[in-house]
């Protein structure tokens, strides 16, 4: 079974951003970047699933700036058999993310998207289920326990509440709560093994979706103390 | 044109978010509809449609609603989408799970946790855990938004007499099932709804010392809460975790009991009323939104404050 894991370049979850004195946007610049951590969660989960017999490639992927090749490297050094990046310097929303990981869907083929729960910079949890629906594939969002079995993903979700059980019938896209796993720390010789493995590099334009920005920031200000 | 909002309930009540997210639907200045998507749900139905203000309940029954599942419930929404031009959830667990399936199918961006509205296409929403507000104008026809419910006050439960229509289920979705579902079982007030929360942190120590926090929240008719620090290490259940992947709580009262205060944790709490902090480390971020801080030892201080009550 082949796994396609799309990760995001985000901004440390250490780091406390500030909003621009221009109320343009938050100051990222100079800000240490690193994955998504919720997608560290899913490429973790989609390594055990390897490891366990049950997956057979990982594909990572990224969409963004020249500079989310290094968030795919990271992916390739946990563990991921090779990348894709959709370069583009264009601010990418999830809508145009969800078209983007449809038409890689539509020519890899995986039976399974897993995925972050959400970004920790835009905080939208919206891109699994978009994917989800563009694909008319079940969903499982929330995920903090996946089993696979023959044809099926069985996998228990986060609610208010409590726990909820839901069984899918694969290719399906779950996305990843913070209870699914405890991710790996990648080591020195696997970053070095990580270079050698394949990146592959496509545009939207080449993909043929339109990601032009859909909501317009009117300005972003420092929330009320 | 009118606004739909999906109405959030177990099949015999309609869930107190659904009564918050009137409110913000208010505020966009049209007609209000309401979906009741669920199986024998004629009593939420009911409850629904004496909501204040509400023009008419739309009632979907099936056996494939049952659960709210999201593809059931987002062919439904979708099968009326062409009335509304807004189209609301409440920023639970549920709403956060179907509404962007319906942007996405009406190749509409979607505003999450929206704090504030602006205008008919303009809204607020929290990013970077809550560390900025952005004010977003959305260049769609038709606005799928969340709302985060501790940012508008509840409407009245009574008051309204909409008429209740009866709509063609949508076909059910076959490729997914649901298994079972465990919910925790609580006396306390729900999290996201009660007006005082007692939080505890890593700072407890253990599940055992986490029971400690149970004598003052009984005592205050509080509902407990747990740092992620604190769920992690697995004195607490899950979802009494209150932060930024967690619940969003906006209480009268805000208690935290050995919380270091992460940004995370803030993001989850740092609206409500009055926070009060209690922790060994003056340096602790927590003090940074207390409104009272106390630099002493939980576990002289639980005991004293719920017997001093």
């Amino acid at each position: 079974m082949k796994i396609l894991v799309p990760v995001k370049r985000v901004v440390d979850h250490n780091v406390k951003v500030r909003v621009k004195s221009d109320q343009s946007d938050v100051d990222i610049a100079d800000v240490k970047m690193s994955m998504n951590p919720f997608d560290e969660i899913a490429m973790e989960e989609a390594i055990r699933l390897k490891e366990k017999g049950i997956a057979t490639e990982i594909i990572a992927l990224s969409c963004g700036t020249a500079a989310s090749q290094d968030t795919l490297r990271t992916a390739l050094a946990m563990g991921a058999d090779r990348g894709i990046l959709v370069q583009t310097d264009t601010p990418l929303q999830p809508l145009a993310v969800a078209k983007l990981i449809k038409t890689v869907v539509d020519k890899e083929a995986p039976q399974l998207v897993l995925m972050g729960k959400q970004a920790i910079d835009d905080d939208a949890n919206q891109t699994g289920q978009m994917t989800a629906a563009l694909l008319e594939w079940p969903q499982a969002t929330f995920a903090s326990e996946i089993t696979i079995t023959e044809g099926h993903a069985e996998v228990t979700r986060e609610v208010d509440g409590g726990l909820e059980t839901l069984k899918l019938t694969l290719p399906a896209v779950v996305t990843a709560d913070l209870r699914l796993n405890e991710p790996r720390f990648i080591t020195l010789p696997n970053i070095m093994r990580a270079k050698k493995k394949p990146l592959d590099t496509t545009t939207p334009e080449e993909l043929s979706v339109d990601v032009s920005p859909r909501l317009r920031i009117l300005k972003v200000t420092e929330p009320p103390v | 044109m009118a606004t739909l909002i999906i109405a959030e309930h177990d099949n015999n009540h309609l869930n107190a978010a659904t009564l918050h997210a009137l409110t913000a639907a208010k505020q966009l200045g049209s007609e209000i509809d309401i979906l009741v998507a669920g199986q024998a749900a004629q009593t939420v139905a009911q409850q629904a449609a004496a909501l204040p203000d509400v023009r008419r309940v739309k009632l979907a029954e099936d056996a494939a609603f049952a659960e709210a599942l999201a593809e059931n419930v987002a062919a439904q929404v979708l099968s009326l989408a062409d009335e509304y031009e807004h189209i609301v959830f409440a920023a639970t667990s549920s709403g956060k799970n179907i509404a962007p399936r319906v942007a996405a199918k009406l190749d509409v961006a979607q505003v999450s946790d929206v704090v504030a509205i602006e205008s008919s296409d303009t809204f607020t929403h929290p990013i970077y855990a809550g560390n900025a507000l952005a004010t977003v104008q959305t260049q769609d026809a038709k606005k799928v938004l969340t709302i985060r419910t501790t940012a508008f006050e509840s409407a009245n439960a009574e008051g309204g007499s909409a008429e209740i229509v009866t709509l063609t289920p949508q076909a059910g979705f076959t490729t997914v099932q649901f298994v079972k579902r465990e919910l925790d079982q609580s006396d306390r007030p729900d999290l996201a709804a009660a007006s005082v929360v007692i939080a505890g942190g890593r700072g407890l120590g253990s599940a055992e010392n986490f029971k400690l926090l149970e004598p003052l929240a009984d005592k205050l008719g509080a509902a407990i809460g747990a740092s992620r620090a604190a769920v992690d290490a697995g004195y607490a259940p899950n979802d009494w975790q209150v932060g930024q992947t967690g619940k969003i709580v906006a209480p009268q009262l805000y208690m935290a009991f050995g919380v270091s205060g992460a940004i995370q944790h803030l993001a989850g709490m740092k609206d409500s009323k009055v926070i009060v902090a209690v922790n060994k480390d003056p340096d602790a971020a927590i003090f940074s939104v207390a409104d009272y801080g106390l630099v002493a030892d939980v576990f002289d201080v639980l005991p004293e404050l719920t017997q001093a009550l």
